[in-house]
């Protein structure tokens, strides 16, 4: 895999069918799915649980544009995605560009799919450190390998923000 | 053309275009930061100080009709008495150390050094307090923080 900034576009090209695949989950594993920490980590408490108020008022107005706010960026990283879309022997060395105008939506996109997912596996900060796990060993390292892989994508989307 | 009567803003209520009247309108109205529209205070934000103030008072009621009262106590809402707010950024292990940083140059507008410093601080301490004033903005921050997806919580200054 490759990942350059060409122009104003950033293109992840020599795509392997693994890669790409992971590259696909980022909109499904946005999704809580009903799992209580993964919904309370997206929606988290905005006081410290002393103005029970001001929680009640957040639920009602600022909970829904939240969730708006995400889906929509879920939807642009989701349509991007389309160009990956075809049988498996066309996912081999694909290549995937993004606009840099939707490098917004695919920052918060990933960082939704690592909280939900790190949320999910109920991961600790020393499996959070350790990136040199092997992601074959169980579904568990595949998880670890996928939060680690977007947060790769993360800090090169971010290096390329930052000029 | 010279209108009759205007719309008093936020109450829904008109009143003549001459004439002086002084109208004490004691439920605070305000944008919502959640919404963007108009909501209506609850009556809490009624409660506070109250001061006298000197001279006849007009009041226009919801019929439109002005009547006139005697001194009367000049309420000031909840708002104008705030205690100070603060925004506080606890650590997360999954949210990147560089995506944390760009997160408070965006949102508080920091200099990179700034949004390190606390950024740091989040990491070492468990937490950091990024910024403090009133209410109203602080929850506009927050709210811009948790869009981010970041542990910001807004906590009264005791």
């Amino acid at each position: 895999m490759e990942i350059c900034r060409q122009n104003d576009q950033i293109e992840i090209s020599e795509l392997d069918p693994f890669l790409a695949e992971l590259l696909r989950q980022i909109p499904a594993s946005t999704s809580p799915d009903g799992t209580p920490a993964a919904e309370q980590r997206l929606f988290s408490s905005p006081t410290n649980g002393k103005q029970p108020e001001l929680c009640a008022e957040w639920k009602t107005y600022v909970e829904p544009e939240l969730r708006r706010l995400f889906q929509s960026a879920t939807e642009t990283v989701a349509a991007d995605l389309e160009q990956l879309n075809g049988n498996e022997k066309s996912l081999a060395n694909r290549t995937l560009r993004i606009p840099t105008k939707h490098t917004d939506a695919w920052l918060s996109a990933l960082n939704q799919a690592r909280l939900v997912i790190a949320a999910k596996n109920n991961f600790t900060e020393s499996e959070l450190s350790d990136h040199l796990r092997s992601p074959i060993g169980s579904r568990r390292d595949l998880s670890l390998f996928q939060i680690n892989f977007y947060g790769f994508l993360q800090e090169f989307i971010l290096r390329e923000l930052d000029g | 053309m010279i209108p009759t009567e205007r719309m008093i803003p936020r109450t829904g209520l008109t009143m003549p275009a001459t004439g002086c009247y002084r109208l004490f309108e004691l439920t605070a109205w305000y944008v919502s930061v959640f919404t963007m529209s108009r909501e209506r205070r609850r009556s809490v934000g009624c409660r506070a100080q109250s001061k006298e103030t000197s001279g006849m008072t007009h009041i226009l009621d919801e019929t439109g009709s002005v009547t006139i009262a005697e001194p009367t106590k000049e309420t000031r809402s909840e708002e104008d008495l705030d205690l100070p707010w603060q925004i506080v950024v606890h650590n997360d292990p999954v949210n990147l150390m560089s995506y944390v940083t760009m997160v408070f140059q965006r949102v508080f507008g920091y200099p990179r050094e700034k949004a390190e410093r606390h950024m740091l601080e989040v990491h070492h301490k468990g937490h950091s307090i990024l910024w403090a004033g009133m209410r109203e903005p602080a929850e506009l921050y927050v709210q811009q923080l948790h869009g981010y997806l970041l542990l910001a919580t807004l906590e009264k200054i005791s």
